[in-house]
């Protein structure tokens, strides 16, 4: 067996799991592993100015290339920085492995120098992680890892490796002889549940597919059979946040999306359905609304690949567990074998209930006067780069939810946001991480002001590497979001919902080399679009836009889909009652 | 308890039933989990229940196989039957998790626990303590002329009412183990 340093152990591991890029920042408690680093040529390691950052430039390399993200960070600080990355790609099932450096074995407990109890303070918000304390236990531990990020649920992993471990010598163990035989969630789904599953489709009257991103988690064979399942079988299809570009927005099924600020047609079809098939998605609340209204009429179908999600929120007729791209084969191929076929008299008058919904034109706005509307930047945004090889990520907030409404994707991993968490300064770094997996791409951080100055720093990285990322800041000089519950929720006092003391973002990024353009005309948005997507560097757009503007449709918290707030004549008064008000 | 070889997941022949029935009636059940005896294993399972509110009425756990470190962690729980199933299917998908056994659901089981109680006392007190640990077949385990510390194994209810008629008697001080629990019959 082959003897090596911790460090160097470290870095072969990575290198055998194939990875090309490491996302870091480097301190006491790793540099053995910095310095192994910098003696190789395999792996690229990106300097972010921030370990939050860190992770989530990790989060977007993974969701956009569906790869496991790597993170490098030191003890103590740099452990805890990392906290809201691993937090956000738990909640939104994104495979990350960080790796972290600790205090000297001997010196654990002691208070030492930047100790902090790592594993301890990631246990909740990881999928697993390890504490390493012998070097020969070094290399299986990194595949586990590997294996646990990416087997079944996807999630983040942390390995806390101390300083002495890295610099004793150990064995080498390659991936293929590490034991993960204990790890093995099931993929392949029941087959008599699948038979009751294809039975129910054929007698279906109303019938829905509600996907989410399990589908994406499971590949882009999955992303294929959810849309010959689609053309098979006509029916609708709406998808969560997560779940945007599994199938293409333009198809002629697609609804839009549903949940809190989904279509009108996707929540009302919902409502009304006789029968819902979810495909990796977790009846979230942002999409239930009120649980004993949801949807009371079907028979649902849950497909899942952890079955802690099944039954958590909404019960359902028909739990499958299993992978999303394995159970869909089976499903279609018993579709197909039994020569089944649709109630197509009823779906095709279910069609046309769903397309008196959609002449509402629930996502319609007016463009009027010499003030931006969000709704209108996007739209052009979308019109400017329809066709492109694009990548968008966004923070969160209006922006995000426009965003998702406005923009259109006809493919997977094209779509990086923070569903779950909701991380405020996710998107900038996460556009990092995107650019770097796709060099040659235009990678697009739909913005609100507020998020993107929580992560602004990362200005310094994508000038460092030459990224080319467009922040698009939708700026409304408000918490946006904040200030739109506290209309509708706490009698328009505007409490601390106000960005005060901006900077002046196109001198901000003139202060890091960058290219900055301010836009406040619609007159002058297309051309100034336009300058953006020409300019072969990262480009700070401070776009002004209308400050009041209300995010709709919305399901006020506590109400059912078919209690829809639309846009420009809600009436917002006393659209959330106090049952309401306590959720968020 | 026989294991039930089933892969890291589930099927319907799972722990938990994935067709369980939505009611608001809180149940008490027993589960048996058998883990990896790992740094932080206990933390995990107890982070577990803590951080996603599920109740812990008693909690014990021992390494039962010495060479291939295992433990068997046996935990009382109550709550729905919507909350005892996301309980099973939350401690099945941890990475250190290798069984999870409802003893509740899965046939007739034994549950025993083991309690000290120290009982301090003279004259008919004393006497009185005496006769009802034998009814109650506890041993003494230590004694001094105005003390005992009986030993007491049983259902935990048994001890419970143990506990209760020492109390007039003197009673000082009680250690529990918590249950220990484990399927009826040959598998
Ligand atoms: C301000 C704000 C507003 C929001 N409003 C909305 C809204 O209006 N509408 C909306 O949809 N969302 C909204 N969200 C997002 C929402 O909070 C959730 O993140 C989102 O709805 C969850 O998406 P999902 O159900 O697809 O699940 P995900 O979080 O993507 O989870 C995926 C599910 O699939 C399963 N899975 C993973 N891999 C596989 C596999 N290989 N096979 C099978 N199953 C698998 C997982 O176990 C999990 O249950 C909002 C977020 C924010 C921040
Ligand atoms: C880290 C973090 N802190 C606080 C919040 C709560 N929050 C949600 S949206 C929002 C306002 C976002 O403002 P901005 O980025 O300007 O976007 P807008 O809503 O105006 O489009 C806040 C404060 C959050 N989601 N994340």
């Amino acid at each position: 067996m082959t003897r090596m340093s911790g460090a160097e152990i470290v870095v072969k591991s990575l290198i055998d799991q194939g990875v090309d890029t490491v996302f870091g920042y480097p301190g006491g408690a790793v540099l053995p592993i910095y310095d192994e680093i910098f003696k190789q040529n395999s792996i690229k390691h990106i300097l972010v100015r921030h370990e939050q950052a860190a992770t989530h430039a990790a989060e977007g390399y993974a969701r956009s290339t569906g790869k496991p993200g790597v993170v490098l960070v030191t003890s103590g600080p740099g452990a805890t920085n990392a906290v809201t990355g691993l937090t956000d790609a738990l909640m939104d099932s994104i495979p990350l492995v960080v790796l972290t450096g600790q205090v000297p074995t001997f010196m654990i407990g002691n208070d030492a120098f930047q100790e902090a109890d790592t594993v301890g303070i990631t246990r909740p918000c990881t999928k697993h992680n390890w504490l390493v304390k012998e070097t020969d236990a070094l290399a299986e531990t990194l595949h586990q890892a590997f294996h646990v990020a990416t087997n079944g649920r996807p999630g983040p992993v942390l390995i806390d490796i101390p300083k002495d471990v890295q610099f004793a010598e150990g064995s080498y163990m390659p991936p293929k002889k590490a034991k993960t035989s204990h790890y093995q969630p099931q993929v392949k789904g029941d087959m008599q549940e699948i038979a009751a599953v294809v039975e129910a489709m054929a007698k279906a009257k109303r019938p829905i597919i509600y996907s989410g991103g399990g589908v994406i988690n499971s590949g882009s064979g999955a992303t294929q059979l959810l849309r010959e399942l689609v053309s098979a079988t006509g029916f609708p299809i709406t998808s969560t946040l997560m779940g945007l570009g599994c199938y293409p927005a333009s198809g002629k099924n697609w609804l839009g999306m549903l949940g809190m600020h989904g279509t009108y047609e996707a929540n009302m079809a919902m409502h009304d359905c006789d029968f819902m098939l979810c495909i990796g998605a977790r009846f979230d609340d942002r999409i239930t609304g009120r649980t004993d209204a949801f949807s009371p009429k079907s028979v649902k179908v849950h497909i899942d690949i952890d079955p802690s999600s099944i039954n958590k929120n909404i019960r359902v007729d028909h739990p499958i567990v299993g992978d999303v791209g394995h159970i869909l084969e089976d499903l279609l191929r018993m579709w197909k074998a039994d020569g089944r076929r649709t109630n197509a008299d009823a779906v095709k008058k279910w069609w046309g209930k769903i397309d008196d919904w959609r002449a509402i034109d629930c996502l319609k706005f007016k463009q009027e006067g010499n003030i931006i509307k969000p709704q209108y930047a996007l739209e052009r945004l979308e019109a400017l780069t329809k066709g492109m090889d694009r990548y968008i990520t966004t923070e969160v907030g209006q922006h995000q939810m426009w965003a998702a409404q406005y923009l259109g994707f006809e493919e997977p991993n094209r779509w990086m946001t923070s569903g779950g968490l909701g991380t405020m300064g996710y998107g900038f770094p996460a556009s990092v991480g995107v650019q770097i997996a796709h060099p040659e791409a235009l990678v697009i951080n739909v913005a609100g002001e507020a998020s993107w100055l929580m992560n602004m720093q990362e200005m310094g990285t994508a000038m460092q590497y030459g990224l080319p990322v467009k922040q698009f800041i939708l700026n409304n000089e408000r918490l946006g979001m904040v200030r739109q519950w506290q209309e509708l929720l706490h009698g328009e006092r505007y409490s601390s919902s106000w960005s005060e003391s901006l900077p002046d973002f196109v001198k901000l990024a003139e202060a890091f080399g960058a290219k900055g353009i301010l836009c406040d005309n619609p007159e002058d948005l297309d051309e100034a679009i336009k300058e953006m997507l020409a300019h072969d560097g990262p480009v700070l757009f401070d776009c002004l836009v209308e400050k009041h503007e209300n995010c709709f449709p919305m399901i006020p918290s506590g109400k059912a889909h078919n209690e829809m707030l639309l846009g420009e004549n809600a009436d917002t008064a006393n659209a959330i009652q106090a049952g309401g008000a306590v959720l968020v | 308890m026989s294991p039930l070889d089933l892969k890291k997941g589930a099927s319907r022949k799972s722990a938990y039933d994935l067709k369980t029935p939505f009611s608001d009636v809180n149940e008490r059940h027993t589960l048996a989990v058998l883990v990896d005896n790992v740094d932080g294993v206990l933390a995990r399972v107890i982070g577990l229940f803590s951080g996603r509110g599920y109740n812990i009425d008693s909690l014990t756990v021992a390494e039962v196989d010495h060479t291939g470190h295992r433990s068997r962690i046996t935990v009382v729980t109550t709550g729905t039957p919507q909350v005892i199933n996301q309980i099973k299917a939350q401690l099945d998908r941890m990475v250190v998790v290798h069984e999870v056994h409802d003893l509740t659901v899965e046939g007739p089981s034994v549950e025993r626990e083991l309690a000290l109680v120290k009982v301090r006392g003279t004259g008919t007190e004393r006497v009185e303590a005496m006769r009802t640990a034998e009814i109650f077949r506890a041993r003494v385990m230590d004694t001094t002329t105005e003390s005992f510390v009986f030993e007491l194994t049983g259902a935990p209810d048994k001890i419970d009412a143990f506990v209760e008629l020492m109390v007039p008697l003197g009673l000082v001080e009680v250690a529990r183990t918590g249950v220990a629990a484990m399927a009826r019959g040959s598998h």
